[in-house]
């Protein structure tokens, strides 16, 4: 899968979970301050994650993750 | 109502006045709804509340968050709140509490999530499932959109849940604790573990009819709703001008102590709490115009409670309406639902029909207000509700002469 076609499977599940509008899913948004994401938002959004690419991501990894881009990163690097 | 006993003698508390009402029920949105659903016998198939969306109040994030019950639950308090006209300005935010009530709380989301355990594993149940399911949810999310900062608390007596919700709010006021307080209660559990769980103890109706006092009654129907009340400090009320529809003139809690789910046969701890409910408002039975019965429609439920209505007022004295032929029964939300109806029963000078009673059991010594509404005589209702465990609740709804 291409890095655009993961982020456009990402940016659906970030829709989808956080109720913002698409636009909004850009990689320099941050979730709490751009995206109003608290940690169980977080914890809903790695849920989708996981499912719609079939992954597991462990708690501690999510250790420092708070924007669009690191969260798509840790996600693209176990495709 | 009574705040306490001082050497002997009872001592009065503050007078709460009813500012506010809210409803929904099978009828529909809304307590107007609600009371034109009971006059004229109509109400949704499926006892759900027909056109609720909960988009209507909540966000779309929320919506998904919140399970059903403490939406509903919230429908009711908002409207009531409205209703109201409370202003931020009228409110001290510390000295305004939320009492709301609910049988069950979250099963549908417990249910649901259940599902996803086994079917999708441990990992994928919902980080929201403790705060959708508990059942003080309902509650939290009345005193979060308020802003309200004073009692925000939750009673669980099953059937009685409302009833007790709209006492203890009372109460608040009466003691000084607050000047202004959301009571009720509310349920949602159309669920199918639910349904098998009351189908298998054999409470609910085989026919799906509810006919309370009928002598062809075979259960209860369940629904989903919720009643709402805003009470106030008769004072504080009366300085900002609000509408006062009547009322919280007693109340009162007692326990059969007897069995889990049968109530007592001689019905001694519903008659106990009844009269306990009209000594707290210091009237004697023979100023109760009306008595809003539990009515459920099980066989034993209401026997029991006009044994119970019989042995303290006698035989056929005071008009009984049973709400539930049209509600059907949503129990923590239904002693508040019922609370709604008493204010509407007081406001419009009419008592409704119990719906669906065709031929009143011979057992029954009551006088049941059948087919056609009867005027109210006197504006003061006790209005009835028991649930499993033996719970009885009582409340007493008026207008002072």
């Amino acid at each position: 899968m291409s890095d655009d076609a993961a982020f456009e499977k990402f940016k659906t599940c970030a829709v989808e979970v956080l109720q913002v509008s698409p636009e909004a899913v850009v990689k320099e948004a941050r979730f709490a301050d751009d995206l109003d994401a608290d940690s169980l938002d977080l914890v809903e959004l790695v849920m989708a994650l996981e499912e719609t690419f079939d992954i597991t991501v462990e708690e501690d990894e999510l250790e420092g993750v708070e924007t669009i881009g690191q969260a798509f990163d840790l996600v693209n690097a176990k495709l | 109502m009574i705040i306490g006993v001082n050497a002997g003698t009872p001592l009065r508390g503050r007078r709460v006045a009813i500012v506010g009402i809210g409803a929904v029920s099978a009828c529909g949105i809304g307590a107007q709804t609600l009371f034109d659903g009971l006059m004229s016998g109509s109400f949704s198939e499926d006892r759900r509340i027909p056109g609720f969306d909960p988009q209507d109040y909540f966000g779309p994030k929320e919506v998904r968050r919140i399970d059903r019950f403490a939406q509903v639950s919230f429908a009711a308090a908002m409207e009531a709140y409205e209703d109201s006209n409370l202003s931020e300005r009228d409110v001290d935010v510390e000295r305004a509490g939320v009492i709301f009530g609910t049988g069950i709380g979250g099963m549908t989301t417990l249910t649901a999530q259940q599902m996803v355990l086994v079917e999708k594993g441990a990992n994928r149940v919902t980080p929201f499932l403790a705060p959708m399911m508990m059942p003080n949810a309902g509650a939290a999310q009345i005193a979060m959109r308020l802003g309200w900062q004073g009692p925000a608390e939750t009673v669980t007596t099953a059937c009685a849940a409302g009833t007790h919700s709209l006492a203890s709010a009372a109460r608040l006021v009466a003691t000084g604790r607050v000047d202004v307080v959301i009571g009720g209660g509310g349920e949602s559990v159309m669920d199918p573990v639910t349904y098998a769980g009351f189908g298998n103890m054999t409470a609910l109706s085989s026919s799906g009819v509810s006919r309370p006092f009928d002598v062809n009654r075979d259960g209860f129907v369940l629904s989903e709703g919720a009643g709402a009340l805003v009470l106030e400090d008769m004072d504080h009320a009366m300085a900002r001008g609000a509408k006062i529809y009547g009322e919280i003139l007693g109340a009162a809690s007692t326990a059969d102590a007897f069995h889990i789910t049968a109530p007592r046969a001689d019905g001694a701890g519903a008659r106990r709490c009844m009269e306990l409910a009209l000594e707290d408002a210091a009237i004697t039975k023979e100023e109760v115009g009306h008595i809003n019965a539990h009515g459920t429609s099980t066989p034993l439920n209401d026997q029991a409670e006009a044994i119970a209505i019989t042995a303290l007022f006698g035989q056929g004295t005071v008009p009984v309406t049973s709400a539930k032929g049209v509600t059907g029964h949503s129990l923590g939300g239904a002693g508040a639902i019922e609370a709604v109806a008493s204010v509407l029963t007081i406001e419009s000078g009419l008592i409704p029909p119990t719906i669906g009673l065709e031929t009143l059991d011979p057992d029954i010594t009551l006088d049941v207000v059948q087919g056609e509404a009867r005027k109210l005589e006197q504006p003061i209702i006790l209005s009835n509700s028991f649930g499993f465990g033996g719970h009885n609740g009582c409340v007493v709804i008026g207008k002072r002469a």
